[in-house]
């Protein structure tokens, strides 16, 4: 039997499709979001990445877990790191089913004090923390102390996050 | 600030001895507690120092370490710290200290209060073998300022990841769990919370502390941790063994909680001392409604998460404490 041309471009199409959404999706799930120290001027990781998968998340952020699950975390990965030897930070990457989760949580944890920034799909600065979103990924991160420097420290570590998403 | 409360944290700040300092004792002076609580009342103790933080948002450790030394005196009507502490403490025995850093760095359980309260367990003659810092997961260890040290010399910090569990579980209603072994080697534990609003339970302090010591904190969370909380106090181990909180209410967040959201962190500048853990998160609750209100946000009625657990706490079945203000003593310095 002889199959029609059109058919052997649909079939191919669709295999390279399927195969660009599964390779795409590993890829990002398994990708670095963090900058290695150095990357963003003035920034040191201080620790080594910890990853947790959703039903693990509890490990990390007991009690704070369930609203990242009923928003579709699929796992959180979290590094440390310092500014010029003094500032500590803690950067969060959640990796999301959606934008739709991610966008959740943003939202829910806004406040009036909230700044856009020019991050990802979108961007919010407080004074001591950062929290963007860029597809499925949510990226927060929290700085301890809050000094004169910190948000534009912070925002330069998320734009170093931001380019590895 | 009232002018025996300034006085007795200069005497404090300026590096005075607080063991057996007359100037300080006179100062205060406080009835006996049988004589300064009415009977059938709770006494919670909460104080404050305004001055707590400096102006660079920096927690002032001298002043810290004298806040404690006042609530403990408070609390005990024993203004000697050394005698408050023998008061509070069985000598000969090993004290626990569970600490809470399931928020990070930013609002953990600080350990300039910790490790006073080391010292002043140390003069009141508890052994530094006889001390055990304890939390559930090592980073959370670690945001409390301490590493996972087994040290049977020493005092040792403990981390339940690696300590490990009990083999059999215990239950009591909702909550079967198994308990950190960090728990169980304690005769006599000391709660340190850290005043935090919590996405589920509405408030995380003196009770839900107790989270961690067990192996599977993430199974009691249903329904606003109600009843799970109050059920998991009266566990036996817990019901007996943790007999006094010192709650660390010096940094909060009073939203967003557990976890450390610095645009939602307040410093109350406060300890709140006691050994009823229902008065005292029925306590604490109210100052996180406070604060909410005058941050202009909902209770946490109108939010969905009432700590409804406290309640629960006081009643028949549980029996763990008040949560009546009319039976609650509650004495300001």
């Amino acid at each position: 039997m002889k199959v029609p041309k059109s058919a052997w471009i649909f079939a191919a199409v669709a295999v390279i499709t399927m195969a660009m959404t599964v390779g795409i999706g590993c890829r990002k799930s398994a990708i670095d979001p963090f900058p290695a120290s150095d990357a963003v001027k003035g920034w040191q990781k201080t620790g080594e990445t910890r990853t947790f998968a959703a039903k693990d998340l509890y490990q990390y952020i007991d009690g704070d877990a369930e609203q990242y699950i009923s928003a579709g975390v699929i796992s959180t990965s979290t590094a440390d790191y310092k500014y010029e030897g003094q500032l500590e930070a803690v950067a969060d990457v959640h990796f999301m089913s959606d934008a739709v989760g991610a966008r959740k949580i943003m939202e829910t944890g806004r406040t009036s004090d909230a700044r856009q920034v020019q991050l990802g799909d979108a961007g919010l600065a407080y004074g001591q923390s950062v929290i963007f979103r860029r597809g499925p990924y949510l990226v927060r991160i929290v700085a301890y102390e809050s000094k004169p420097e910190t948000q534009e420290a912070l925002l330069s570590l998320a734009r170093g996050v931001e380019a590895k998403l | 600030m009232n002018k025996n409360r300034r006085e007795f944290l200069k005497t404090a700040a300026t590096g005075a001895a607080l063991i057996g300092s007359s100037a300080a004792v006179d100062k205060l002076a406080f009835a006996a507690p049988d004589q300064h609580t009415p009977a059938g009342k709770s006494r919670v103790v909460v104080a404050h120092d305004p001055q707590l933080h400096g102006s660079d948002g920096k927690l002032d450790d001298k002043r810290a370490q004298a806040l404690l030394d006042c609530a403990i005196a408070s609390w005990t009507g024993r203004d000697n710290p050394v005698e408050a502490w023998r008061h509070i403490v069985p000598v000969g025995k090993v004290i626990g200290l569970k600490v809470n850093g399931l928020g990070g760095k930013g609002i953990a359980t600080h350990a300039v209060l910790t490790l006073a309260i080391c010292e002043r367990l140390q003069q009141a003659g508890v052994k530094p073998s006889q001390i055990v810092i304890f939390e559930q997961r090592t980073h959370f260890l670690d945001a409390c300022g301490f590493q996972h040290v087994d040290n049977p010399g020493g005092i040792r910090t403990l981390s339940s990841e690696i300590y490990g569990y009990e083999p059999q579980p215990s239950s009591y209603g909702s909550a079967t769990i198994r308990l950190a072994k960090a728990l169980t080697v304690c005769d006599m534990v000391i709660g340190l919370p850290i005043l935090k609003d919590h996405s589920g339970a509405g408030v995380t302090f003196a009770m839900k502390n107790m989270y961690g010591v067990v192996d599977r904190p993430q199974d009691l969370h249903a329904t606003n941790c109600n009843p799970a909380v109050a059920d998991l106090n009266c566990i036996p181990a817990i019901r007996q063994k943790v007999r006094f909180t010192i709650g660390d209410a010096m940094t909060s967040v009073y939203d967003g909680g557990p976890g450390f959201h610095p645009e939602r962190l307040w410093r109350p500048n406060s300890l709140i001392v006691g050994e009823d853990r229902v008065a005292i998160d029925h306590t604490a609750w109210q100052m996180i409604e406070r604060k909410r209100a005058e941050a202009g946000m909902p209770t946490l009625e109108a939010v969905g998460r009432p700590p409804r657990y406290i309640a629960t706490a006081a009643d028949e079945a549980h029996k763990l404490g008040v949560n009546d203000p009319q039976r609650i003593h509650l004495m300001e310095v």
